[in-house]
């Protein structure tokens, strides 16, 4: 597959081309935008934005809940020993171990969504240029869904790239 | 790319691709420092834990000292990036991952501690559940078995904490370097190359685990201070253990920040990123702390004086008068006396002022450890179980190790890793205007993100 992409010194320049692509009906979702760092003030940062991470989250705490539950409340009851003159299954101590599983469980959730969602490891590079490092914003478009060179390269050199280059995916 | 951001790049790459030969004899210092404490503990292992000082009644002393010591270092990273990160304070930017790194490799170490006062210390995987044939199984209603889970918890969440924002850098590291350089970055990047969604994802996953990691650092010293509150023993049954062993863990994890970010800043010629405003915010932060636990020893000194209990007196008789006495008031002097002066006039909330504060309470809280655990064990109860204790040379060197360790183990991280984080910079060269009508510049000056 042949992508087109432009190198942006400015993030202003960047979003006009973004506007440009999507005038000329490019799909928001097929157009590439890579930064050295994030744009939060602008509209092309913004189509990502989801809340599935904080979702998967309290999903992943749930499952570290009860886990803490099942370990301690199942171990006091497979070993019923009388410790200290507290009941077999003692919920003040088990508290401290079912709090500490649920916090484990948000976390790694956390950072496994993050990994999975972002595609990361990613052991095959996409759309990608190393100018990137030097400060440059990448804006990119594949040529699918029958649209030309001609009206990406326009779009692209409208918004005021640096270059435009073609890549083969 | 702006000039600011090409001599940010070019001077927090600098480190990772040049060596000089003061690099290599420092750490060749280190390891030999290091080595004498694997030394010391290689020599406890052959002959027993009879090589140390600790007698009956004393079981705990430096060894748990360290332990209790370390893992309160470790609140410097961790919590306070978290908490600078969730009320998005820009000055914040250079100090994070300085910070983070300290709750990783602190937090290594502390949890090194209980193992080696373990007298088999390769049984240790006995702390774990797991179904061994034997049939043994923590018992979850031992304090030291919390430990274990909310170390084990702390350390996951601080490593990944810090690890999550580095891989942006380490993509940078990549496209700048080649040879094995470039490999070792490409791995460590896992392939990141900067969409919108990884920059959304990223951000979205350091807010959550910056949400998560403040309770759980919490919690980490407050089981650590149960190891002792949950003992019906002289001064360690307390209910204010809890907060007084975190509020002293913050305290001295600011003062371990502050003396390595005057480190990096001079030896890394870091001066442009970590400015004089940095260290003055931190030392007010200190000094904050100081005056806590200042608050904090007030209220525990007092209770026990009013209540004026014969055993729990008897403890506190050794700290205020008798045998422990010089300690105690040199811990006092340290952690209250100095740091409230220095750190009260503006100026002498200098980069050396709060330098030399720190080292005061650095010193001060490991004391501060020792008076709350020794004293304690030697005069429990009844005096025909009195006893004393005298650290030996093993567990002195393994002392000393610990900070050669610490050292190092951030020596080589700032070898290998930006230690101030790049892309969090560069975002803090346009930050968020206050008003509508205020310029970047203005908005820079007022967030302090530029010299």
């Amino acid at each position: 597959m042949t992508a087109i992409y432009g190198l942006f010194d400015k993030p202003e320049a960047a979003q006009r081309a973004y506007t440009g692509l999507k005038r000329a009906g490019v799909a928001t979702g097929d157009i590439t935008v890579i930064s050295a760092e994030p744009f939060e003030a602008f509209e092309f940062s913004h189509r990502d934005h989801s809340m599935i991470l904080f979702r998967l989250a309290l999903v992943g705490g749930i499952i570290g809940f009860v886990s803490g539950v099942l370990l301690t409340r199942g171990t006091e009851l497979a070993w019923p020993l009388v410790t200290g003159g507290m009941p077999i299954v003692a919920w003040w101590p088990n508290l401290v171990i079912i709090f500490e599983m649920t916090m484990l469980g948000a976390i790694v959730t956390t950072v496994v969504s993050l990994l999975v969602s972002s595609k990361l490891p990613a052991f095959r590079r996409g759309l990608y240029d190393p100018a990137v490092s030097d400060g440059k914003i990448l804006v990119g478009a594949p040529l699918t869904g029958g649209r030309t060179e001609e009206s990406v390269r326009e779009a692209l050199a409208a918004g005021g790239a640096v270059t435009v280059k073609t890549a083969e995916l | 790319m702006s000039d600011y951001a090409v001599a940010l790049t070019d001077d927090l790459l600098r480190p990772l691709i040049k060596t000089s030969w003061r690099f290599w004899t420092l750490v060749v210092l280190l390891l030999a420092v290091v080595s004498l404490g694997i030394g010391a503990f290689a020599y406890q292992v052959n002959a027993g834990i009879g090589v140390w000082g600790l007698n009956s009644p004393v079981f705990w002393a430096f060894d748990i000292t360290n332990f209790v010591f370390w893992i309160g270092i470790s609140h410097a990273g961790t919590l306070i990036s978290a908490i600078l990160r969730l009320v998005n304070a820009e000055w914040r930017r250079p100090v994070t991952r300085c910070a983070e790194v300290i709750t990783v490799f602190a937090l290594m170490i502390g949890a090194m501690f209980p193992i080696v006062h373990l007298g088999r210390p390769w049984l240790f995987f006995w702390l774990m559940p797991y179904p061994s044939e034997r049939l043994i199984w923590p018992n979850f209603r031992s304090p030291l078995v919390w430990d274990f889970f909310a170390i084990s918890t702390y350390l996951t969440g601080s490593s990944l904490f810090l690890f999550l924002p580095t891989i942006p850098d380490f993509a940078l590291v990549r496209d700048k370097t080649t040879g094995w350089r470039n490999r070792l970055y490409s791995i460590l990047a896992l392939g990141w190359t900067g969409t919108t969604k990884q920059w959304h994802r990223l951000e979205s996953a350091m807010q959550i685990m910056a949400i998560a990691i403040v309770p759980v650092a919490v919690s980490v010293h407050t089981i650590v201070s149960f190891d002792f509150s949950m003992a019906p023993v002289p001064m360690w049954h307390s209910t204010i253990f809890g907060p007084y062993f975190v509020a002293g863990a913050i305290f001295s994890g600011i003062a371990a920040l502050i003396i390595a970010m005057a480190a990096l800043r001079k030896f890394l010629h870091l001066e442009k990123y970590l400015h004089p405003v940095h260290f003055e915010n931190l030392g007010k932060l200190l000094l904050m702390m100081s005056l806590l636990w200042g608050y904090f020893v007030f209220a525990e000194r007092l209770t026990t004086w009013y209540g004026n209990g014969v055993s729990e007196m008897t403890v506190f008789w050794q700290t205020q008068r008798l045998s422990f006495a010089p300690l105690y008031w040199t811990m006092v002097t340290a952690n209250f006396i100095v740091p409230v002066i220095i750190l009260s006039f503006r100026k002498l909330r200098t980069i050396a002022g709060c330098v030399v504060a720190s080292f005061g309470v650095v010193l001060g809280m490991w004391l501060e450890r020792f008076l709350i655990i020794v004293p304690t064990l030697s005069h429990k109860y009844l005096p025909y179980s009195w006893g004393s204790y005298r650290p030996r040379t093993p567990e002195i060197l393994l002392l000393i190790a610990t900070f050669g360790a610490m050292v190092l183990f951030y020596v080589l991280f700032s070898k290998l890793v930006p230690i101030i984080s790049i892309w969090e910079m560069k975002i803090g060269q346009h930050p968020q205007l206050a008003h509508e009508s205020q310029t970047t510049d203005e908005a820079q000056t007022m967030w302090r993100t530029q010299p």
